[in-house]
């Protein structure tokens, strides 16, 4: 093995992805826009939840019920008839449905603790879950604080004082932003080392290489150095810049920190892209293979729902991917202001993942590379 | 040179005036002013000319002149930049006249089998331009049969186009283009790259056309002055400019020559013929008896298929040996197994006296090997291609530079060091090939075919070189060709035939063996004598029958006149069938498609889950009190929360959340017990790991449930005094289980209904850009709306099987009950894989590359899908851009039936309104896509 040769091959490598200008727009629209879209457009849990409110009763205490909801987590409440309640859920026109009793007021008052009916459409099952709990904490608050009034019972003498730590505002945009980041860094470091492959073996110069004195280790290890500063590059530049410029975004702990981890992420990932880039035929196949991985690796790692919700075997299973310690690395650096004696075990797991994928890849790419000459 | 020049020179210098001179009647296409240029590069400058109907004609001139740029232009396959074509009595300009000529003019691009597609037998690929041209079935089969039987491909009609050898391409190519009785035939370097028989036997082949057909106009460019001799009219080009045109004896006449090529290069004038012109090549001195390449009984087999066949030959250092043979006979896989690049299936090769080895970087060294066709970067320019190869020899950096030097000067590369490799001619990129061979100065050089397709004058420029390698500076050559003139130049040549050598010996003893005039002709005789065999295995077309065409009328029928009209049926069908058709043969594709879809639908099902669960907590429990462990185990007690080990200080609990493991930390203060007891103010903290909001929204939601209902039960044991307040029934409609399957499987169908059909419509269209077939829809009557509709058909067929599959899973596999109309589903699915295979045609009408359409046909569309279409919140908590993406999305409606109809258990009746959105999408989708859709290269 000679390192210049890998240093030689790897230049290549960048000067022509230079020369494909649509790649390089998709690439930079990767890390930029589609950042910036997925974390400012995308909404929280409990953003705007579509509420109507079948008002019943037509008291002060239902006026005050209504009243209660708002922005950001609530629409304007609509009011509307009992007999639209199913035609409304039917069509997803709202996703809760808060029935007010008549004489409501007066059986409050009385002590006769009457029965709100809140209907949910389980369907959108995120907001169901989350809305109807803050649902039923507004609508108690506002019925004790309505009786305190007139009763001049005491408030509730046991308080819960909520902090929450890192994200104090529960900013949607924050967690978006950086997840979106990583989303997209996969996909790049997956596309483009298994795209050059097949590309160099369209083109007939992967056999060309090997008729001079390089091994398919240099070759290989060319690519994904070469990829692997491309997408690293990128993604410090768009946490810089789209992250934490435009986006607003803080950062709790190291970004050098983050970026080491991120490059250990990259070794595995671009091994991983190149190994299916060996076992593809076509461009097709290798789109069908793509989606096959990528959908997967972006749902399950933790970015998008908890871990914690997830089958066990799927939990298990996925921490054999190396995008679950990146995503667990990422929330915990850059979220949580974690340390490396917090996040060691991710390098430890990204260092083995990577070595095992990376002699996968170098395995598959020379049996490949018999089979295609 | 200086001599024959004067008279002539006039002649190129008005060659504006030179169509005046065409001597006959009508011309089937006359050019006026006609320029085409490709960004700054000018390809063709103002065009003058008249083409006589009803002859053959040839277009002559070095590579890169234009020749190509010229008949695309004529064939209406480009866009036409500046000036006029008139072609069979319109101007190509008009779109009405083009489409009207379109079924009277054929066009074969350069290139091996370009336009056809390999995965098709040959008679599928007939039969394709045939249903393109609205012929029936019965006109078809007759067609096609003739044809096949005329070019002797009939033997062959169910072999995919794919395993064809060159020749054999080529024929199918030209039955491709006179299936429809073209008035004018287009064929551009039908013969480059193919062996000499196969070349002979095209040219009787189109003779015998043409004589079944005298009105046909034939156009033809072609780099081989031997053929050009025999054609009726010639146009010379050189640099975007017409030379000179007319009939042979004319060009001779006027330059003075007594040979087509001698005319040529006076034509050209002085400035061209520079470099090495080639001279003879003087005897090889040194007669040293040492052996450079020794090949022992080499054999490589495929599967059941003989490439090689126990070939022994040796090779001494300093001579120049030459591998002539028909094409796929095995010389490059020959080749390659010399070089090491493939291993042998069985014999022993030697280099220099070593066994060659795969792993020898020491022998790659030695050897210089440029592949067929040229591998160079084409994304590098020449110099970054040269210093790249001189370090990947291992040359010191101070080396590198002086050595691309030498290389620049010796091949007469110096003015185009910083250019690309894929603007330089032909000639060129040669050139720049061997000296990317040469740059480490090996012993031995293997050529494959290294000139094919490069014109003459380059041609001798290129052995002239060869030469003086091999007398100077010893080193070794191993060439193979399809040219006769350079078979002869080598010191042995050996015949090559299906795998095996015939003989190896010096030309002029080969010929004298045969008792022939010509090497061409001791091949032939060669060849006969083995092919007998072969024909029995199939392997080769027979060589006995010479091609025949039928000269009775029975392929004379012409074509009706279509109808002018923008969507014909059958037109449709002809793209749906073949679609189809390659779909089908590409199995792995299909079943990747569906298998792919399910094993998605499993991982997001089981994986993608909101039941927020088994959330970690503890607590710091300063009190110790009855009342304090109670609040601790309400929380522990709920099906939500895990409790860990207790904390101990304010700075674990920070450390603990910091990693991740703690989601919600409790902090009870001292004297919680007696401060309630007697009714004082008391406060519990609690701090949640915001880090994953949706996370921190579920816990505060669940914490202050939990919270509420221990107030409850502490005022009903007396200890708390709280309100009657009031009671809060919370009905879960359609989902009372409130379980993720039920509300995540029929949202994940949409997204896999959306990203699987466009990838592969994209992929279909862009595919045949990248792969070359799509001057087919350039140069047949087909409109867009019919090309992109009969891609859309096959895909929206597997993306229903898609949905039927996704359903089934869903109701078996997940136990999601299929609650309303299946009716109502089916046929929203119908409308909606209808948009997104129209999404998908849309992104590859401004995609060029199948990378570019794959990836950003996934980055476009993932998002919305995921995002803004209701698939984890709804619609209507989208602001801005966001919720717009979302109204105009189709995923967003197609959603809200999914789950209308799984869970709601809702129909037609309930549903219609958001059908309507997935009608309007896709005629606009497919309208949009038909207008950025160019139906010419630009």
């Amino acid at each position: 093995m000679r390192p210049a040769n890998i240093m030689h091959l790897g230049v290549k490598e960048l000067r022509s992805m230079l020369r494909d200008p649509i790649l390089v727009a998709f690439m930079v629209y990767a890390l930029t826009a589609a950042i910036y879209a997925g974390a400012s457009f995308m909404s929280g849990t409990l953003n705007r939840a579509a509420l109507a409110i079948v008002n019943e009763d037509h008291s002060p205490l239902s006026l005050r019920i209504e009243e209660a909801f708002h922005a950001p987590y609530f629409l304007p409440p609509r009011l509307i008839s009992a007999s639209q309640i199913d035609r409304r859920l039917d069509t997803g026109a709202d996703t809760f449905v808060l029935d007010i009793p008549p004489n409501f007021q007066r059986d409050v008052l009385a002590g006769r603790r009457p029965e709100v009916q809140l209907n949910v459409d389980a369907t959108n099952i995120s907001q169901a879950l989350a809305g109807s709990n803050d649902i039923q904490a507004i609508v108690h608050q506002e019925v004790q604080a309505f009786a305190a009034r007139h009763q001049s019972t005491a408030r509730p003498p046991v308080d819960l004082a909520l902090r929450v730590r890192f994200n104090p505002t529960l900013d949607q945009s924050w967690f978006g932003a950086v997840m979106e980041l990583i989303n997209n860094v996969n996909l790049l470091a997956v596309v483009l080392p298994g795209a050059a492959l097949i590309r160099e073996r369209e083109r007939g110069t992967l056999e060309h290489l090997l008729a001079m004195p390089v091994t398919s280790f240099e070759i290989m290890t060319a690519k994904l150095w070469s990829m692997g500063v491309v997408v690293l590059v990128g993604c410090a530049l768009s946490l810089a810049f789209v992250v934490q410029g435009l986006l607003r975004v803080p950062s709790q702990g190291s970004v050098i920190l983050f970026l080491v981890g991120a490059g250990m992420f990259l070794f595995a990932a671009t091994s991983m892209g190149m190994a299916l880039g060996t076992v593809a035929h076509t461009m097709p196949q290798f789109g069908l293979l793509l989606m096959l991985v990528i959908i997967p690796l972006e749902i399950l790692s933790g970015g998008v729902t908890p871990r914690e919700s997830m089958p066990a075997f799927v939990r298990d299973l996925m921490m054999v991917a190396p995008t679950t310690h990146f995503v667990l690395l990422a929330q915990a650096i850059l979220y949580r202001g974690a340390g490396i004696s917090i996040v060691w075990p991710q390098f430890v797991a990204l260092t083995v993942i990577g070595a095992a994928l990376f002699s996968f890849a170098l395995m598959r790419f020379r049996r490949a590379l018999a089979a295609t000459t | 040179m200086a001599g024959p020049v004067q008279g002539p020179v006039a002649a190129v210098n008005c060659a504006d005036k030179v169509w005046l001179s065409a001597p006959y009647g009508s011309a089937v296409a006359r050019l006026r002013g006609v320029g085409l240029r490709y960004g700054r590069v000018v390809a063709l400058a103002a065009i003058n000319l008249d083409m006589p109907e009803g002859r053959l004609i040839g277009l002559i001139g070095p590579d890169g002149v234009g020749k190509s740029s010229l008949l695309s232009l004529i064939a209406g396959a480009r866009c036409l930049q500046a000036g006029t074509i008139e072609v069979l009595g319109g101007s190509m300009a008009d779109p009405a006249h083009q489409r009207k000529t379109a079924p009277r003019i054929a066009f074969m691009p350069q290139g091996l089998g370009r336009n056809l597609y390999a995965a098709l037998s040959v008679f599928e690929n007939v039969d394709f331009f045939g249903r393109l041209f609205g012929q029936t079935r019965s006109e078809r089969t007759r067609r096609i049969e003739a044809l096949l039987e005329g070019t002797g491909l009939a033997a062959f009609a169910h072999r995919r186009a794919g395993t064809l050898s060159g020749g054999m391409k080529q024929k199918l190519g030209l039955c491709c283009a006179l299936i429809h009785d073209p008035d004018l035939l287009i064929l551009d370097e039908p013969t480059t790259g193919i062996d000499p028989l196969s070349r002979r036997q095209f040219w009787v082949l189109l003779a015998s056309i043409r004589a079944a057909r005298p009105d046909m106009s034939v156009l033809v460019s072609t780099a081989y002055m031997e053929e050009a001799a025999q054609f009726d009219f010639l146009v010379a080009m050189n640099s975007g400019k017409i030379l000179a045109s007319g009939t042979m004896d004319a060009l001779l006449g006027q330059t003075r020559t007594a040979s087509l090529e001698a005319a040529f290069i006076t034509l050209l004038g002085k400035n061209r013929v520079d470099g090495h012109p080639f001279s003879g090549i003087p005897a090889r001195a040194t007669k040293a008896d040492e052996v450079a390449i020794e090949a022992r009984d080499l054999s490589k087999q495929f599967g059941d298929f003989v490439a090689v066949d126990h070939v022994s030959f040796r090779i001494q250092r300093g001579e120049i040996f030459g591998f002539l043979g028909s094409n796929g006979c095995g010389k490059t896989t020959t080749m390659k197994m010399l070089t090491g690049l493939m291993p042998a299936s069985g014999g022993e090769a030697f280099l220099f006296g070593h066994k060659v080895s795969a792993s020898d970087l020491n022998m790659r060294r030695r050897v210089g090997y440029m592949s067929q066709g040229f591998s160079l970067y084409t994304e590098l320019t020449v110099r970054q291609n040269l210093a790249l190869h001189a370090r990947l020899f291992g040359a010191p950096r101070n080396v590198v530079a002086a050595r691309v030097e030498e290389m620049a000067r010796r091949f007469d590369l110096a003015n185009v060091m910083d250019i690309l490799p894929d603007t330089l001619p032909l000639g060129r990129r040669q050139r720049l090939s061997l000296a990317v061979a040469l740059i480490h100065h090996p012993e031995l050089l293997i050529l494959d075919e290294p000139t094919s397709g490069v014109d003459p004058i380059a041609r001798d420029d290129f052995w002239g070189i060869l030469v003086e390698l091999a007398r100077r500076d010893g080193v070794t050559i191993f060439i193979s060709t399809h040219f006769m003139n350079e078979a002869e130049r080598c010191d042995r040549i050996s015949f090559m035939h299906a795998g095996r050598v015939l003989v190896a010996d010096a030309p002029a003893s080969l010929i004298a063996d045969r008792g022939v005039a010509t090497l061409e002709e001791a091949f032939i005789s060669y060849l006969k004598d083995t092919v007998v065999t072969q024909e029995e295995h199939g392997q080769t077309m027979p060589l006995s029958t010479a091609p025949k065409w039928p000269t009775s009328t029975s392929v004379r029928t012409k074509t009706p006149e279509p109808r002018q009209s923008f969507l014909r049926p059958s037109r449709v069908f002809s793209y749906t069938h073949r679609e189809a058709l390659e779909l089908w043969r590409d199995p792995v594709r299909a079943a990747l498609a569906l298998a792919g879809s399910v094993i998605l639908l499993l991982v997001l099902g089981y994986g993608m889950s909101f039941d927020v669960e088994h959330l970690s907590f503890a607590v710091l429990d300063q009190d110790q009190s009855i009342a304090s462990q109670s609040y601790a185990l309400n929380i522990a007690g709920s099906r939500y929360f895990v409790e860990r080990a207790p904390i101990t200080t304010p700075a674990q609990a920070d450390r603990r959340m910091r990693s991740g493991r703690l989601a919600l930390a409790i902090e009870i203060p001292p004297g919680f017990g007696r401060d309630i007891a007697r009714g004082r103010n008391v406060e519990i903290s609690a701090l949640v790991d915001g880090a994953m909001p949706a996370r921190a929204e579920t816990v505060i939601g669940y914490l202050q449930a939990l919270h509420a209902e221990w107030l409850t039960r502490h005022a009903a044991r007396g200890r708390v005094p709280v309100s009657g307040g009031a009671r809060i029934e919370t009905r879960f409609r359609y989902n009372p289980g409130v379980k993720s399957i039920v509300a995540m499987v029929p949202a994940d169908i949409p997204l896999l209904l959306m990203l699987i059909p466009a990838v592969l419509a994209a992929l279909s269209v862009v595919r045949e850009k990248e792969l070359g077939s799509i001057v087919n829809f350039y140069v047949t009557p087909v409109t867009r709306l019919e090309f992109l509709l009969g891609k859309q058909v096959p895909y929206i067929v597997l993306a229903m099987a898609n949905f039927l599959l996704l359903t089934l899973v869903a109701v078996v596999a997940f136990g999601v009950p299929l609650k309303g109309s299946f009716l109502a589903l089916a046929t929203a699915s119908l409308l909606y894989v209808t948009d997104t295979t129209a999404f998908g045609l849309l992104m590859s009408t401004f995609t060029r590359s199948q990378i570019a359409a794959l990836f950003g046909t996934a980055i476009i569309t993932i998002l919305p899908a995921v995002e803004f279409s209701g698939m984890i919140n709804p619609v209507t908590s989208l602001t801005g851009v966001g919720a717009l993406i979302g109204r105009i999305y189709p995923t967003a409606y197609y959603l809200t039936i999914t789950r209308g109809v799984f869970a709601k258990g809702l129909g037609f009746t309930d549903l219609w309104i958001f059908f309507l959105p997935l009608l309007l999408a896709g005629p606009l989708l497919l309208g949009l896509s038909v207008l950025l859709l160019k139906k010419q290269a630009s």
